[in-house]
């Protein structure tokens, strides 16, 4: 087991390594940052100047091992934008982002859960086909398009929920919650909505899968035959043996749902990470982008690993498995 | 008008606002966020103009783009004539309660004129500046230079026992890795106190009860939000979470001029769109470069239909243009706004007598992120000039990957937008565009031009003292400009900003700057 977890973490050392460098390599075609910081009347030497200083002028490999070093002690510099500390600036975002995220999780689990118990308990009826339709659109529609439409039916015709930003904000400790007021929890709603039409389709589908196998099986029958009621072998019986896939992909979607905010965050000012990356690319600050491709690159490998690594535990055929397949490789 | 008779006046207002029932809020919804609370960290005009409503300079635009005199009253050239002494306003303070004084002035001329600051190009004339006493205070130049105002309008002034407290009396260096309290805390003399700042979220001014000048708006705060996607910001207006948008999409406009509780407020830009050839040897291609002859130029300008751009691709709302500045920069003479006359015949005939050879390819570079329509105004020209039998290759790209092959000579024709901000005159483009690159003179000749007779007269203009003579001069550079058709002018572009009814007064400016202390909501 000692072996297999050394494994798994000098993989994510190096899927993380991998990400930045690929970060560096894809920075280089982003442009000059200097030409967006300074003013119009500043001269070429003056320019030049600041790309010096800011250590723009060194070599790739000069410049990719200097972030590596000061990132594995923390550092990830100065933002050029905002002229804060990197971090200080992703950790005052993260809240925003997570919230959001979290939310979406819940309004995911909450509807796609009932979803798919429906369309698989009444399978071919006109409810369920209509529903079954309904999440093909739910797949299609790009996050931005519905983020919109809400907008345009919410906010603007009807008045009822904020079209934008977070509303009023409580600051527990470091981190600011929105979830504590009422315009707070508003102004959650619509983008929350829009960033779970993706998953809810996602949770509704599974769910159904699993439920029309698990409907099949003798211990459903018999529980049908003895009498129980309907209703309770479906929704308790049935389903709790559903559930095992819908958790593990939920966590997993997490990091998905982290990335994919970004556009969500964007239409919706939402004052999380996705929109400070944004912001980011357009004015080439180089330290927060870097700083938010490693951050999610290691939640990513952070949730895969601790996935990988539960398996592990609870199965023990895939950890030999693993250290075989290891060990031919190496 | 009196210091007493001011203090009486903002003691009054301070009363009235403090029994209004009822806040006058102006919700203000920009397409981006400022950067920072210290105007001096990023060389940005948004940000300056933003904070100009907490920080003020010793001048400053009154509602008729004039200067007009802010925390100076009143200035003099002494004998040596780069010696400019100006008397300081008196009674002013602070937001802290700090009296402004001659050496706050000193330190922030300083601060903002360091090494480090992205701003020191914003003086470009400044050599030293020195207390005289408590009030007065000389600012030294490196010669005579008549547009030290006009700089000074953008520079903003810091209370130096504040920045010494706070450790920042140095612009914040980012090459240094640390970060500044000025970033986050803002300490100014202007009619708004910034109350509260969460970036990309929501920055709080709230009104400065004790400011020395009597308030011609009605506010008691202004919420400013950024509202980056334009269709959100159309949908806040129309909703009213947002009352104010210094930013109203271009597409939109006929949506939010038919929405009842919306105003547009449209008009014409300074920023003129010009199109620039390069001077050098040889294209990018390797092969000879013909836009050094001015008879090719004049075919590439001659083939552009102008009316078509304006009315097609601009929807009718630009200003067609044919002077490098616009009409009402100092300089501009209506002499000089002549259009060449769309004939692509002419053109083909210029170019065959020039011996351009048919099918000649050359790049052509523009923004996405720059100019209003930039991309689509763009397609439009090279297609009429693939009409006369060149080949342009159109390349498209955002700002901060363009401005790098721009300036190093990597590109053939560009395109360039110059509204002459900060200055307002019309040296400025002489000096930066159109002089030959030199030291602080020609940052923006990307083409490499250089014509000795048109140096001489920016360099005299740049040291004329006597406002006629020396706009006489301007004008006469800027002939030059048009006989050689160094760069072509399109078109001065359009603006648009929107109010819902809440807003009562919103003067529009041609900088397309909201000034918001000439500003009233409905009460």
């Amino acid at each position: 087991m000692l072996a297999f977890l050394i494994k798994r973490g000098a993989n994510a050392v190096f899927v993380m390594l991998a990400v930045a460098l690929l970060a560096f390599t894809i920075f280089r075609f982003f442009g000059d940052p200097v030409e967006m910081m300074v003013n119009e009347q500043a001269t070429q030497e003056d320019r030049a100047e600041l790309r010096e200083r800011l250590g723009l002028n060194d070599g790739f490999v000069t410049q990719y091992t200097r972030f590596v070093t000061n990132a594995v002690q923390g550092d990830f510099g100065i933002s050029y934008r905002n002229q804060q500390d990197v971090m200080v600036l992703i950790g005052e975002r993260f809240p925003a982002t997570f919230e959001l995220v979290l939310v979406a999780t819940v309004i995911s689990l909450v509807v796609g859960i009932p979803l798919g118990v429906i369309t698989a308990v009444h399978r071919n009826s006109r409810l369920a086909n209509a529903l079954q339709l309904g999440s093909i659109v739910g797949v299609s529609l790009p996050s931005f398009v519905v983020g919109i439409m809400l907008i345009l039916a919410f906010s603007v015709s009807l008045g009822w929920l904020p079209a934008f930003g977070r509303g009023e904000t409580v600051d527990i400790g470091w981190w600011s919650t929105g979830l504590l007021t009422p315009s707070g929890r508003a102004a959650l709603v619509l983008p929350a909505i829009s960033l779970s039409t993706f998953q809810i389709t996602l949770v509704m589908r599974l769910v159904r899968a699993e439920m029309l196998e698990v409907l099949r099986t003798d211990y459903v029958k018999f529980a049908r035959a003895r009498g129980v009621p309907v209703g309770r072998v479906t929704w308790v019986h049935a389903l709790r043996n559903c559930l095992m896939p819908v958790i593990t992909l939920t966590g997993m979607q997490i990091g998905n749902l982290i990335a994919f905010a970004l556009v969500t965050e964007t239409v919706f000012q939402w004052p999380g990470m996705g929109l400070l990356f944004i912001q980011a690319v357009t004015f080439v600050d180089i330290p927060v982008m870097a700083a938010y491709l490693m951050l999610v690159s290691f939640i990513f490998v952070a949730l895969n690993t601790v996935v990988d690594v539960t398996y592990a535990w609870v199965d023990p055929r895939l950890r030999d498995d693993a250290a075989k397949a290891g060990g031919a490789n190496g | 008008m009196t210091i007493r008779h001011l203090l009486m006046a903002s003691a009054a207002v301070a009363t009235l606002a403090g029994t209004a029932s009822a806040e006058n809020v102006l919700k203000w919804g920009a397409n981006r966020d400022i950067g920072s609370l210290d105007p001096y960290s990023y060389g940005d005009s948004f940000t300056i103009n933003v904070l100009n409503h907490v920080y003020e300079g010793l001048v400053r635009y009154d509602a008729d783009l004039k200067i007009e005199p802010a925390l100076a009253e009143s200035w003099e050239i002494l004998e040596d004539q780069v010696t400019w002494r100006f008397k300081l306003r008196e009674g002013v303070t602070f937001h802290d309660g700090a009296p402004f004084t001659a050496a706050d002035v000193v330190a922030s001329l300083e601060r903002v004129s360091h090494e480090t600051s992205p701003l020191k190009g914003n003086l470009p004339a400044y050599v030293s500046s020195a207390v005289v006493d408590d009030l007065t205070v000389d600012i030294t130049l490196n010669g005579t230079y008549p547009l030290l105002l006009n700089d000074l309008t953008n520079i903003h002034i810091f209370d130096k026992e504040w920045m010494e407290a706070n450790d920042s009396l140095l612009p914040t260096d980012i090459g240094s890795g640390t970060e500044g309290f000025a970033t986050y805390n803002a300490n100014g003399t202007g009619p708004f106190i910034v109350e509260s700042r969460q970036p990309d979220a929501k920055t709080v001014f709230v009104v400065n009860p004790d400011w020395w000048d009597e308030p011609k708006h009605n506010l008691d705060r202004i919420d400013l939000t950024p509202v980056t996607s334009a269709a959100t910001r159309v949908a806040a207006l129309l909703s009213g979470e947002i009352n104010f948008t210094n930013d109203a999409p271009v597409q939109d406009l006929p949506r939010l001029a038919a929405a009842p509780n919306v105003k547009v407020l449209e008009g014409v830009d300074l920023r003129t769109v010009m199109i620039g050839f390069p001077f050098r040897d040889t294209l990018v291609s390797g092969e000879p470069n013909p836009f050094k002859e001015k008879a090719v130029r004049e075919a590439l300008y001659k083939a552009i239909d102008l009316e078509l751009i304006h009315e097609k691709v601009m929807r009718g709302k630009s200003r067609v243009a044919g002077a490098t500045v616009a009409p009402p920069i100092p300089g501009y003479v209506e002499a000089l706004d002549t259009l060449p006359g769309y004939d692509p015949e002419a053109s083909k005939a210029l170019l065959a007598e020039a011996g351009v050879p048919e099918g000649l390819e050359f790049e052509f570079n523009c923004l996405s992120d720059g100019l209003v329509n930039e991309e689509q105004f763009c397609q439009a020209i090279a297609s009429m000039w693939s009409r006369i039998g060149l080949a342009p290759k159109l390349d498209v790209a955002p700002r901060a990957v363009q401005t790098p092959k721009r300036t190093q000579g990597k590109t053939d024709i560009y395109t360039l937008g110059w509204a002459t901000l900060p200055m307002l005159d019309a040296y400025s483009p002489l000096l930066q565009i159109f002089h030959s690159k030199e030291g602080n003179s020609g940052v923006f000749n990307w083409g490499g031009w250089s014509y000795p007779e048109l140096d001489g007269l920016i360099q005299q203009a740049g040291m004329e003292l006597d406002v006629d003579k020396r706009l006489a001069l301007e004008t006469q550079a800027l002939g030059i400009v048009k006989d050689e058709m160094i760069m072509i002018p399109l078109h001065q572009q359009p603006m648009a900003w929107a109010v819902t009814d809440e807003v009562a007064e919103m003067p529009l400016f041609p900088d397309n700057k909201p000034r918001l202390w000439f500003a009233q909501v409905a009460e």
